[in-house]
């Protein structure tokens, strides 16, 4: 290929990683690499704050399922990204970062912008270079992108000197080597005999899906083994979109602010298969009274997720698509019987439900209303009440199609991965469902959006409050709002219109149709502040450090006056009499 | 107390990595050493780790997730052989002298250094014998001490390599 600089180098290995989109912000260090840009055919989006490149990386690669890449310069550009990168690692997303460095000879004399950033990010990368030698970027990044997106994904950090960019090198793109890094995708034969045997045997099974059923596309196997053996299925925040919620089967989500029927079922459960997920203590409660009677097996390609938080009966390691797969062969079809009818009991007679009495906009409704509206829209949330309203009030069908901050759960994530999300998936129609707190915290991308034509929908369900910590200090505090409350500033409508984007407002319940549908009618950038009450609550809810069977219903209205979400499903005889 | 053996890749940064992860993790290390293998592309290390089977499972998981680590492996002192070196400066009056030397002797540990007030004894051995030496010493009053931590191999033919 010929001699080239770093720069060129770094490109031309994107190019052939397939990178077509990257996030960044330049600075001193990275002037050789950015002139370089200047004329690829890489599409560089200029954000506004780098760590909105960070998680516009991040909402480009959970949507697409491709790796995800953000550039920052030195020093503070480098530490900006960080939470980013701690978003990306906790929900396990492929993602490469890469950030300018001061030149090798200044490297620890703390020289102006300088920031040891791999030492930064070792907690929260899957991996990290320092680049000290320009021959040597061929095989980082080819290295960078296989270890990001194999095994369980994450973010990798690339370190690039500022003279590594410059100094000149013959392009070569070596095989990959890494003998310490082996993925364990192919499941085993006997593993999966045993949990087979044991899906067989079991009386009331629960499937328990967390993100690694995303991860690796292993949604229609899970619905495949799912109607054969009969079992329920709950997901987790990070598994939602994985199983359909309008499918009798469905759970929805478990855990802190998952349906009771969930996570009544997890309790009753004989046997729990989880898959990709890693029982977080948002999902179990309690975790000594997590499911008592079950015997669990845990399909994970991680092996060290595999008895971390709770003991694992039968430990199955490998990729979740794999494994679902030889499941759904080696079980035998099963009947409908009482265990589903005891879920479908509970589903209605616990179903999720809100208070539609009083004069304000209710954020679970502005949920029914875009997913009647809108119902293959790309779900992207911030952090808080509107994530679990958006996780609850939405009925999700598909996966990669709700984007949310789930194990960090990182304020202003949201709208840039929004951003990031659209660019990935330019047919789909991407909203940030937010509040009025997360917005704010990179609220600065609009201007993002709006130079670069993204029409993203951003709703806030603004309510002038810190909403899910006033929650807890209305309950567990003695309603006393230590700085919680954000005083309806600013006015979100002229923010808006300031970067020139669409601001639109609902404030009663009879407007809230009209507005969402100019929404969704707008071509442009969008902002909608939808004004909701700052005592609405997310309901129900296990308290911190309860079990699962402790789950409260908040709503105290009557509930002749409350609106059920879900339906209890078809009973056997009618699922029978449908499947002829 | 388990004892872990790692073959790592020889590279800058490495050691930062293991390190931090048994403190980020909150596992305690009691003692870890680094040393150059055979093949200098590569280093050995030999940590001892306090904590149940649980803590050891998730240690050696997690240590395995590192991309610069090679192989890791729990070595049973049952089946291995595990020496540690230490250094000990001992106060040594000369009416302490020859009782001292006996001492040296009978644990077929070396004298490395004398001088008027004091002796610097050099002992080798599992970390029992080391242990008991330095009990030994205290009486006379150790000034100063180096211990190199355990390094541990597998007996028979067996061999860790990359």
């Amino acid at each position: 290929m010929g001699k080239m600089t770093g720069a060129q180098a770094i490109l031309e290995s994107l190019k052939l990683e397939g990178v077509e989109t990257i996030f960044g912000l330049p600075g001193g260090v990275l002037l050789p690499l950015y002139d370089a840009i200047y004329e690829s055919d890489i599409r560089h989006i200029l954000v506004r704050h780098e760590q909105a490149a960070a998680h516009a990386a991040d909402g480009y690669a959970r949507a697409t399922g491709r790796v995800g890449v953000c550039l920052a310069t030195s020093g503070p550009g480098a530490t900006n990204l960080v939470t980013g990168i701690a978003t990306a690692y906790m929900d396990s997303v492929p993602m490469v970062a890469m950030t300018g460095q001061v030149p090798t000879s200044l490297i620890g004399k703390d020289a102006f912008q300088e920031a040891d950033i791999t030492g930064i990010t070792i907690p929260v990368t899957k991996h990290s270079y320092l680049v000290k030698d320009a021959k040597d970027i061929p095989r980082i990044f080819r290295e960078a992108f296989y270890i990001a997106r194999t095994g369980r994904p994450g973010p990798v950090l690339i370190d690039l000197p500022r003279d590594v960019t410059v100094d000149e090198l013959e392009f070569d793109y070596p095989e990959i080597h890494l003998p310490g890094y082996n993925p364990n995708l192919k499941v085993h034969s006997l593993q999966i005999k045993r949990a087979a045997a044991a899906l067989m045997e079991a009386e009331r099974p629960v499937i328990y899906v967390g993100g690694g059923v995303k991860y690796s596309d292993g949604h229609r196997e899970l619905l495949q083994l799912a109607e054969r053996i009969k079992a329920p299925v709950t997901t987790t925040l990070m598994g939602i979109g994985c199983f359909p919620e309008d499918h009798p089967l469905s759970l929805g989500m478990l855990g802190m602010h998952g349906t009771k029927y969930a996570n009544y079922a997890i309790q009753e459960a004989d046997l729990i298969l989880a898959v990709g997920a890693r029982f977080d203590d948002r999902v179990t409660g309690k975790v000594a009274s997590f499911a008592p009677q079950a015997k669990i097996i845990h399909v994970d390609v991680d092996p060290a997720e595999i008895g971390k938080n709770v003991r694992v009966d039968i430990p199955v390691v490998g990729d979740a698509k794999s494994a679902l797969a030889e499941l759904a062969k080696a079980v035998g079809e099963k009947p409908w019987g009482t265990w589903y009818e005891k879920v479908a009991g509970w589903k209605g007679d616990y179903p999720l439900c809100y208070s539609t009495e009083g004069e304000t906009i209710k954020p679970q409704c502005v949920l029914e209303t875009i997913c009647r509206l809108c119902p293959d829209a790309v779900i992207v949330t911030e952090v808080g009440q509107n994530q679990m309203w958006a996780a609850q009030f939405f009925t999700h069908k598909d996966p990669r199609h709700f984007i949310s901050s789930g194990g960090l759960g990182t304020m202003g994530y949201g709208f840039p991965a929004a951003i990031g999300a659209k660019l990935g998936c330019p047919e789909k129609e991407v909203f940030d469902i937010a509040g009025d707190g997360s917005f704010q915290m990179n609220i600065q991308e609009l201007a993002t959006a709006v130079v670069n034509d993204v029409a993203v929908k951003v709703i806030i369900l603004n309510n002038g409050v810190l909403g899910m910590v006033r929650q807890w200090q209305d309950l567990f505090y003695e309603k006393r709002f230590s700085n919680t409350t954000l005083y309806r500033v600013p006015d979100f409508v002229k923010v808006a219109e300031a970067y020139g984007a669409l601001g639109l407002r609902a404030e009663k319940p009879s407007e809230l149709e009209g507005v969402l549908l100019e929404a969704i009618e707008s071509e442009v950038m969008t902002v909608v502040d939808v004004v909701i009450s700052p005592d609405e609550k997310v309901s129900p809810m296990v308290p911190a450090g309860a079990s699962l069977s402790e789950i409260l219903e908040l709503e105290s209205a009557d509930p002749a006056a409350q609106t059920p979400r879900s339906y209890a499903g078809p009973s056997v005889s009618e699922i029978l009499e449908l499947e002829g | 107390m388990h004892t872990i053996a790692l073959i790592v890749e020889n590279r800058p940064g490495v050691l930062v990595r293991i390190a931090g992860l048994f403190s980020r993790r909150g596992f305690n290390i009691d003692s870890l050493t680094v040393g150059s293998t055979d093949n200098p592309d590569y280093a050995r290390m030999t940590i001892t780790v306090d904590g149940d089977e649980v803590v050891l499972e998730q240690v050696t998981k997690q240590l395995n997730k590192l991309v610069n680590v090679i192989r890791v492996s729990e070595l049973l002192s049952s089946e291995s052989v595990e020496r540690e070196l230490a250094i000990i400066k001992v106060a040594a009056r000369k009416e302490d002298r020859s009782e001292i030397m006996q001492i040296v002797s009978v644990f077929r540990a070396k004298i490395i250094d004398v001088s008027p007030r004091s002796l610097i004894v050099e002992v080798t051995g599992s970390d029992d014998k080391v242990e008991a030496m330095v009990r030994l010493l205290r009486q006379f009053g150790i000034k100063e001490m180096a211990r190199t931590g355990k390094v541990s191999m597998v007996r028979g033919t067996k061999a860790m390599v990359p």
